[in-house]
């Protein structure tokens, strides 16, 4: 393979990796954004969208599997995240650390769960014949250079959901309404706006999307108790470098936090680019300490 | 400090202190580890319950005081020369020179203390000086803890890596296998428990720990009144971590090893359950509270290990949202205390402090 080949075939990876990220990353953001609440959780509901992906396919007919796996873990993640706000992070308002370690908890009973019934080895869910195999480049300059299908495929897949979450509340009623309590809590109160309905559709829908990113994520990797563990971390990083409730921050920032693991892991392993990855983090709030978009505001109390 | 407290705490020591004459040795290693823990549950009561500061990455902390003084104990047993057991196998020729120092007993001791507490400031003052703070600081620490162990397992030929430190046979002249050493360890910790104890009470009595607690209620109106919140936080912090860094050098003598799977995202995590079963701005009830959870975790891990994590995930969903202050605030509860009300100063007459401070919070001032 030539060497821009091997350069271009790094920056794929990192754009590969910046997707998958930023699906992860999506549901966190809203929520955060708007009830300035973190949920531990979401890492689980990859998971949980990652072994719904493997049931659905189990039982589907033939042909059909994996759309139908796109939908089942969508409105899987999504039913269970309602629940979740419903009856726990509800009672939580206004008391952001006590709601990090209440999801925590459910985090780790999830994980749990799914060990006591799918076993501590993971499952795999196999792709579709369609998305099976890989573009390659031929000649030129970049020879040798592979695209895998599956890969484009999550790739478009999370441009998708992006630009339909971006739609969604650009541009329809409810969306609206996300915005006008994401503005102003008390003002869109006052005027009628059922605040808690909004949360509870806005916390639905992040958990939904990170469902759908388990399940694009299990077709290159298998589904494990602690898949979730393995990329919330990085989804969190995602959310601190974009900025609170930014859908162009986040999708910016899982973008960089992407090719930046790629690119550093050129030149090292992957443990040393995961700590030059959290030190650039932590040098990068040294000046831009509200992300790389921050919505200005004159209020005082501000997370 | 009231007078009762006082004898409570001292009958408490005094118990503690003879407790080798009536449990088993078994029961004893335990304890004698779950002690040294506490030292770390200290600090986190007082980052967290009484400065408003969640950290998730006490882990880090924990592992450097632990490594610290593994390191030395290491050195310590080879002759002149010789290269440890897992440096050998990984084909190094010479000690690296991060490992140098450690040869010195004085500089590793000081280690412990200081390695973890400049980190902790250091990185306390990074993330505070920037007015971030609330769960930023909670992921970033958690991130920071990822990033060590990552790190700590990667570099196998410099720190032994997934299997970490252990095989040390003495420490300072005393043999560790030996019971009568065992005992002494005990009552050191035992010793060093209390001083801590008593070094964070009195801490928290000062002008400075009205400081911190105010700044965990309402922060920028502390800036109002014309104080910088980052020196007393970024302090708090290298308290704290100081604190995190002896627990892990006396758990590291405890259990005989030291490894990057205890000094994780998990255990830390773990670390702060510990503070909240037990009321989180409570010192003896961080104390109470990891005997507790440790012992809880023995118990039930013993009988069905599949249980503890479904344990541990229901403890942190109960304790947040039934229990927000714990047993201490389930005692306080049961047992309410006259010297712990406000005296009448506009606010609601005999409600306990947290119960009034959440009075005043109700009411926030404007926001421009």
């Amino acid at each position: 393979m030539s060497e821009y080949g091997l350069l271009a075939g790094q920056l794929f990876n990192g754009i590969s990796v910046g997707s998958i990220l930023l699906l992860a990353a999506l549901g966190l953001a809203l929520s955060f954004g708007l009830m300035k609440v973190i949920n531990m959780a979401h890492g689980e509901m990859l998971m949980m969208g990652g072994y719904f992906a493997y049931l659905t396919i189990q039982v589907a007919p033939r042909g059909t599997g994996f759309v139908l796996a796109l939908i089942v873990s969508f409105a899987g993640a999504a039913f269970f995240g309602a629940f979740l706000e419903l009856v726990l992070i509800r009672r939580l308002y206004g008391r952001p650390l006590d709601t990090l370690l209440a999801t925590w908890g459910v985090s780790l009973i999830l994980q749990q769960a799914a060990r006591s019934l799918f076993g501590p080895i993971g499952v795999e869910v196999t792709a579709p014949a369609w998305l099976a195999g890989s573009l390659t480049v031929g000649s030129g300059p970049l020879v040798g250079f592979s695209l895998s299908l599956v890969r484009l495929f999550i790739i478009a897949l999370s441009a998708l959901v992006l630009a339909g979450v971006a739609m969604f509340i650009a541009r329809t009623r409810v969306g609206l309404l996300v915005r006008a309590v994401h503005q102003d809590r008390d003002m869109a109160e006052a005027l009628g706006v059922n605040t808690r309905l909004v949360d509870l559709v806005v916390f639905a829908l992040g958990t939904g999307v990170a469902g759908l990113a388990g399940s694009a994520l299990a077709l290159i990797s298998s589904v494990t108790p602690t898949v979730g563990q393995s990329y919330i971390v990085y989804a969190f990083l995602v959310v601190i470098v974009g900025g609170l409730g930014s859908l162009t921050g986040t999708a910016l920032a899982a973008l960089m936090v992407g090719l930046f693991s790629a690119g550093a892991q050129i030149f090292t392993s992957v443990s040393t680019s995961d700590v030059l990855l959290l030190i650039s983090v932590i040098a990068f709030i040294q000046f831009r300490p509200r992300g790389i978009v921050s919505v200005r505001s004159r209020a005082l109390e501000e997370a | 400090m009231p007078r009762k407290e006082t004898l409570a705490y001292a009958a408490a020591l005094i118990a503690l202190a003879l407790a080798p004459a009536y449990i088993s040795p078994y029961e004893l290693s335990l304890l004698g580890r779950f002690l040294a823990m506490s030292i770390l549950a200290l600090g986190v009561a007082l980052v967290w319950g009484n400065g408003g500061i969640l950290s998730l990455g006490q882990g880090l902390f924990f592992g450097l005081g632990g490594y610290a003084l593994a390191m030395h104990l290491k050195l310590a047993a080879l002759d002149p020369g010789d290269l440890p057991d897992f440096m050998q196998w990984s084909g190094l020729d010479h000690l690296p020179w991060l490992w140098v120092p450690f040869r010195s007993s004085a500089f590793s001791l000081a280690a412990v203390l200081v390695v973890p507490a400049a980190v902790a400031g250091a990185l306390a003052w990074l993330v505070f000086h920037r007015r971030v703070g609330g769960v930023y600081f909670a992921i970033i620490t958690q991130a920071l803890v990822l990033a060590f162990t990552t790190f700590v397992i990667s570099q196998q030929p410099y720190t032994g890596g997934f299997n970490g430190l252990t095989d040390f046979g003495q420490v300072f002249g005393f043999d560790l296998g030996d019971p009568e050493t065992q005992l002494g360890l005990y009552w050191v910790t035992l010793a060093i428990l209390a001083i801590a104890f008593t070094f964070v009470r009195w801490l928290l009595a000062t002008q400075f720990g009205k400081l911190l607690r105010a700044m965990r209620d309402g922060e920028n109106r502390v800036r109002f009144l014309g104080y910088d919140p980052v020196p007393y936080k970024v302090f708090a912090f290298a308290v704290a971590g100081g604190l995190a860094g002896i627990a892990g050098a006396l758990f590291t003598l405890h259990v005989g090893v030291i490894s990057p799977a205890m000094a994780g995202v998990v255990p830390s995590i773990e670390m702060i359950v510990w503070v909240a079963v037990g009321g989180r701005e409570s010192l003896a009830g961080a104390i109470a509270g990891t005997l507790l959870v440790n012992f809880g975790k023995d118990w039930i891990s013993s009988l069905m290990p599949e249980l503890w994590l479904y344990a541990m995930g229901a403890m942190f969903v109960l304790v947040v949202t039934v229990l927000p202050e714990g047993l201490a605030g389930f005692l306080r509860y049961l047992m309410p205390d006259e010297t712990r009300t406000i005296q009448p100063k506009g606010v609601a007459i005999g409600v306990p402090v947290s119960a009034a401070a959440k009075v005043i919070e109700k009411k926030p001032g404007p926001t421009f």
